[in-house]
């Protein structure tokens, strides 16, 4: 069995958790802040994780190397609100032991 | 009024697949939707999205699931009360309900179940200053009467279908069309993008990329707009009467929040040991939008729900009657279209 990886996520109200990832799961960003509860239901993952809404949108605040958006994401991305240059959709980032360490924030939900 | 059995809100997968098992009770059901079209969120966010855990499909594009509900369920004639939102529910003194929706189309059945999945689907407002004010005042979400345009300046945000799609057909119509977008690439069908960009050079399109509109101004009404180039930061003002912004739908519980029912997690609590009765006897919540403990979103999870809560309907409807619930390999589907399916009969005859 691979390890679990810690992952810090700021929610939206502005607490930080530090919460442990399973990478073998097949799971992604999104899943697992749901997996905590770290942010209502109803208000996270809406699309299911199709990347067609941008319910679940973070901004990464560590250097982390991740994967390139998608040309889905990227659209997705240009029509959310709140977006910064360090906007990614959660559903798209897998847990990968090499994001061991990864910090981000949760963007405010568009209501 | 439209009267019913069975009045399902909500006309996605698991509304759809309900219609089928009262059918096999004898009950008619009308299904009412915000959306244009049947199908849910399978028909207007992923319809060609492969679903892989629909049981004895292997693979299943979910425009395709749609339709074979959609075949599935006609022998029972549904009615459809489609591009109208379910507003305010009544309850009458003899038990039944009346829905009236946003349109003021009433609905008058014993059963109501609640279907609607995430909620029904809602334009995405942009975030500005004064966005209300504006509304109906210059700016809309939708567009419902292209002709309103005939000769105004008009400016559509947006990068999807939707807003290629209008900005060519209001290109024809008003004085000026202009487009603007927070990228320079636009996700829509090909022929959309390239009708864009021969408009754009015939200049019957004002493109203005990569960007986003940042201020509305107007005293009581619209007058202007400033627009920021999001790579130079630079401001330009324009002067426009109409502004149309396009980004996509979100869903939202909407109205039905508002019906008195017990609310958890932005979705309807309902009795999953029983029925999937709401805390209002009579009053149903299948699929997506209810939930309980170990509730899972999944379209097959839907199809036992509504099915559960269908033989509880004919109970309620029929509390005198005796029932019990028989497989459609031994009673086959009667439709109320005077279709018949049923097994073949074996023969019974000797072999000499």
């Amino acid at each position: 069995m691979m390890s679990d990886i810690k992952i810090k996520i700021i929610d939206r109200e502005g607490v930080s958790h530090e919460v442990d990832a399973p990478t073998d799961m097949n799971m992604n960003l999104m899943e697992v802040v749901r997996s905590y509860e770290l942010a209502p239901e109803g208000t996270i993952g809406i699309c299911g994780g199709m990347a067609m809404c941008a319910s679940c949108q973070c901004y990464v605040l560590s250097d982390h190397q991740l994967p390139e958006k998608s040309d889905d994401e990227e659209a997705m991305l240009s029509e959310a609100f709140f977006v910064k240059d360090n906007s990614r959709l959660g559903c798209q980032i897998h847990m990968t032991e090499d994001l061991n360490g990864l910090e981000v924030e949760l963007a405010p939900a568009e209501d | 009024m439209i009267k019913t059995d069975i009045l399902i809100i909500g006309a996605g997968p698991t509304g759809l697949f309900a219609v089928f098992e009262a059918g096999l009770l004898q009950l008619k059901c009308h299904l009412i939707d915000a959306l244009p079209q049947a199908g849910g969120q399978c028909a207007e966010i992923y319809p060609k999205k492969p679903i892989y855990d629909i049981p004895g499909y292997p693979e299943v594009l979910a425009g395709e699931l749609v339709d074979n509900l959609m075949e599935q369920i006609k022998p029972f004639q549904p009615g459809f009360t489609l591009g109208e939102r379910a507003e305010t529910i009544d309850k009458l003194e003899d038990g039944t309900f009346v829905v009236t929706t946003n349109k003021g189309t009433k609905h008058h059945a014993p059963v109501v179940a609640i279907a609607g999945g995430l909620g029904s689907f809602e334009p995405r407002k942009p975030i500005l200053e004064n966005l209300d004010k504006y509304e109906d005042n210059g700016v809309a979400y939708m567009i419902k009467e292209p002709e309103i345009y005939r000769n105004k300046k008009v400016l559509i945000a947006g990068g999807g279908d939707s807003a290629l799609d209008w900005s060519i057909f209001l290109a024809d119509i008003a004085a000026e069309v202009t487009l603007v977008h927070r990228r320079n690439e636009f996700r829509g069908a090909l022929d959309s993008v390239e009708k864009v960009q021969h408009l754009k050079n015939e200049g019957k399109i004002n493109l203005m990329t990569p960007s986003e509109v940042v201020a509305l101004h107007g005293d009581t009404k619209l007058e202007q707009v400033t627009i920021r180039n999001t790579e130079t930061s630079e401001d330009t003002t324009l002067d426009i009467d109409n502004f149309i912004p396009l980004f996509g739908l979100s869903p939202k519980l909407g109205p039905i929040g508002d019906w008195g029912l017990e609310i958890e997690k932005n979705a309807i609590k309902v009795d999953n040991s029983l029925d999937y009765q709401t805390n209002i006897p009579g009053i149903y919540a299948i699929g997506d939008v209810n939930t309980y403990p170990g509730k899972l979103k999944l379209i097959l999870c839907g199809f036992h729900e509504a099915t559960l809560m269908c033989q509880s309907a004919y109970q309620r409807i029929f509390p005198d009657k005796k029932y019990v619930m028989k497989y459609t390999t031994v009673g086959g589907v009667t439709g109320f279209d005077g279709s018949k399916k049923e097994a073949p009969k074996a023969v019974v005859k000797s072999i000499e």
